[in-house]
C-alpha cells in the first residue's frame, strides 16, 4: 500500500490485478461498505477491502455467506452509503433474491461478478457463461440492472467508478460484469487524480435514504405493494426508468466499421483476442471491424441497428467465452436484416485468435 | 516486439516475485506488459508458474501458447511447459534441480546452477535474481539500471536484502558471455 501510495503520487502507473484495480476504485469513489464472502477467482477483491477499508473511514465484513452479503449491502445502501459487494458465478445465484430486492426498493449498489465456468460449481476459469443472469437479471420480478463489461485493468477501475455514479444518479443495482482473466491479471494503471476523486465523491443528497427522521416524515425503504394497483404503479415507473436508462447508457467501442465486409463482436476480455485477430485479418487486407459492447444492460442496440438497415452486405460474428448468449441480444437488434454467426467455447476454454480468423475467412468466403 | 515469458518453479522459489519483478520492470520503462498467475488450487510446495507479455503494442491476449522465453527452476515445471517450447525460444534452466536441458531445435539454451551460486552469494532464495540476471544478460530488452533502481522499492528500503538480490542479479549478468 505505501509504495503504491508513493508511486501514485508521483502521477506513475501502478502494477495492479483487475480485482484490486475494482477495489481500489470502489474506494475511491467512496464506497464505504463492504460486505463479501471469498471464491476464487475474485479473493484478491475482497483480500484488498480487507486490507484498504478500514484506513479510508469505511466498513469491511466478511459475511457468513453470499446472502448475508448481499443484504447487508440492501440496509447499507437503504441508510445512503455508497456500498458494494462481490463474488463469483455460485455466489452470485446465491444473491439473486437480495439483488431483486434491491431493484425493487430502488437502491443504489455495484455488485461485482468475476465469472468462472459453470453451471453448478464448475471450475475456476475464464468464462462469460452468466451473460443472461446479469443481463436478463436472474432474480425475479420485472427488473433490470445496469451491466458494464471492462476489458482490461484500466477499464475495471473507470468502470467501476462509473458504476457508483450510475446507481446512484438511477437508484438502480449496477454489475461489474468481469471473467477470471481480468480479475487475476495485472497491468499498469493510471489511477484517477486526487481532485477527480475529491469531485466526484460530492454526493447527491439521498433524500431517500433512512437516515434517521428527527424532524421530518420518516423514509421508507421497501419493495413491498400489497395493495391492488399499487404495486403496477410502481413498477410503470420503474419501467419509465429503465426506458430513460436505455436512451441514454449505451456504451461501445467500434473500430473499422466502415467499410467492414465482417464486424467481429465480443465484449470483456474476449473483445481483446478479437480486436487481435481483427488486427490479423486487416493486415491480410480483409475488411474485418469490431464492435465491443461496454455496457451489456442497457445492449447498445443502436450501433448495430444503424449497421443492419445500411445497403451493402454485413456479417456479424459474435465471439464469447458461452455457447451463445450475448448473441440473442445482437440477433434482437440485427432483427435478421443481416446475417449473424457464431463461434464461442466455453467451460474454461477460451476461442483463440487462429480460430477467430478461420471462422471470419469462412464467413468472407461463403 | 513482443515477448512472452513463462516462469515455472515450486513454491517458495519466488517464482510470482520474479513475474512481477519484470512486469514492474517493464511498466517503469513504459512498455505494454501483463502478467498473469497460476491461481489454481496450487498445493504448497508443488509447482508455481506465471505468464509475463511484454510488448510495444497494445496486448490482445495475456495467455498465450507459444513460448520466447522459460525460465524453468525445477523439473516438474520444466515438464509442463516444453510442449510449448518452439524453435527461435530461449531457455534458462536451473542445473541446481534440472539434470537434463531439453533438446529443442532452433532454441538457446542456458543451464546453469542457479540455487548453487545463490547459496554461494548467501541465500539460496536469491536464485531466481540470479535467473533474471541471465536473462537481462542475454536477452538486453530491460536496462540492468531500471531493475537496480527497483529494488530499494521492491524490499522496503531493506538495505542488507536490497544488497543481496543486486548481487545475485549481477552474479547472473556474468554467466552470460
Amino acid at each position: 500500500m505505501n509504495r503504491e501510495q508513493r508511486t501514485e503520487d508521483r502521477g506513475e502507473k501502478v502494477l495492479l490485478s483487475g480485482n484490486e484495480a475494482v477495489a481500489k476504485s470502489a474506494i475511491d469513489a467512496g464506497c464505504r461498505f463492504y460486505a463479501g464472502y471469498p471464491i476464487t477467482p475474485q479473493n484478491e477483491l475482497i483480500g484488498y477491502m480487507a486490507k484498504n477499508m478500514a484506513s479510508s473511514g469505511g466498513i469491511f465484513i466478511q459475511s457468513e455467506s453470499e446472502l448475508s452479503a448481499i443484504n447487508m449491502v440492501f440496509g447499507a445502501s437503504a441508510s445512503g452509503v455508497r456500498a458494494m459487494t462481490s463474488s463469483s458465478s455460485p455466489g452470485i445465484s446465491l444473491m439473486q433474491e437480495g439483488i431483486s430486492y434491491i431493484a425493487g426498493a430502488e437502491l443504489p449498489a455495484v455488485i461485482v461478478n468475476i465469472m468462472r465456468a459453470g453451471p453448478g460449481l464448475g471450475n475456476i476459469w475464464p468464462a462469460q457463461s452468466d451473460y443472461f443472469q446479469a443481463v436478463k437479471s436472474g432474480g425475479h420480478g420485472d427488473y433490470h440492472c445496469i451491466v458494464l463489461a471492462p476489458s482490461s485493468v484500466q477499464e475495471a477501475y473507470a468502470l467501476t467508478f462509473e458504476a457508483f455514479v450510475l446507481a446512484d444518479k438511477y437508484r438502480i443495482p449496477v454489475i461489474i460484469l468481469g471473467d477470471a482473466m481480468l480479475g487475476q491479471m495485472m497491468e499498469p494503471l493510471s489511477v484517477h487524480s486526487q481532485e477527480f476523486i475529491v469531485h466526484s465523491k460530492k454526493l447527491r443528497t439521498k433524500s431517500w435514504a433512512a437516515t434517521g427522521c428527527k424532524d421530518r416524515k420518516p423514509n421508507v425503504v421497501k419493495s413491498f405493494y400489497l395493495n391492488l394497483g399499487d404495486l403496477e404503479k410502481f413498477n410503470l415507473k420503474l419501467q419509465r426508468k429503465y426506458k430513460n436508462i436505455q436512451q441514454k447508457e449505451q456504451r461501445y467501442e467500434e473500430l473499422n466499421i466502415n467499410d467492414a465486409r465482417i464486424i467481429l463482436v465480443a465484449y470483456g476480455t474476449m473483445a481483446r483476442l478479437a480486436k487481435q485477430a481483427m488486427v490479423s485479418l486487416r493486415e491480410k487486407g480483409l475488411k474485418v471491424g469490431l464492435i465491443r459492447p461496454i455496457n451489456l444492460w442497457p445492449f447498445p442496440q443502436k450501433i448495430f441497428q444503424r449497421l443492419a438497415i445500411s445497403d451493402k452486405r454485413l456479417a456479424f460474428l459474435v465471439i464469447e467465452m458461452s455457447y451463445g448468449q450475448m448473441l440473442e441480444d445482437v440477433k434482437l437488434a440485427v432483427n435478421g436484416q443481416q446475417r449473424v454467426e457464431f463461434l464461442g467455447r466455453s467451460g474454461g476454454g477460451i476461442p483463440t485468435e487462429e480460430e477467430i480468423i478461420k471462422s471470419s475467412l469462412s464467413l468472407l468466403s461463403s | 516486439m513482443i515477448e512472452r515469458i513463462i516462469i515455472a518453479g515450486f513454491g517458495g522459489q519466488g517464482i510470482m516475485f520474479l513475474g512481477k519483478f519484470i512486469a514492474w520492470a517493464a511498466m517503469r520503462e513504459n512498455k505494454f506488459v501483463s502478467f498473469m498467475p497460476a491461481y489454481g488450487a496450487e498445493v504448497r510446495g508443488g509447482t508455481s508458474h506465471c505468464a509475463i507479455v511484454i510488448s510495444d503494442k497494445e496486448i490482445a491476449s495475456v495467455a498465450f501458447d507459444a513460448i520466447d522465453t522459460l525460465i524453468a527452476m525445477n523439473s516438474p515445471s520444466l515438464a509442463k511447459f516444453v510442449h510449448r517450447l518452439r524453435s527461435g525460444c530461449e531457455l534458462f534452466i536451473n542445473g541446481s534441480m534440472i539434470d537434463n536441458a531439453p533438446k529443442i531445435r532452433g532454441a538457446k539454451v542456458h543451464t546453469f546452477k542457479f540455487t548453487e551460486i545463490a547459496s554461494e552469494l548467501g541465500n539460496a532464495r536469491t536464485a531466481n535474481m540470479v535467473a533474471l540476471g541471465a536473462y537481462l544478460a542475454s536477452k538486453n530488452l530491460l536496462s540492468l539500471k531500471n531493475i537496480l533502481k527497483l529494488l530499494p522499492e521492491a524490499f522496503k528500503n531493506n538495505k542488507k536484502l536490497q544488497a543481496l538480490n543486486e548481487q545475485a542479479i549481477k552474479a547472473g549478468m556474468n554467466l552470460i558471455k
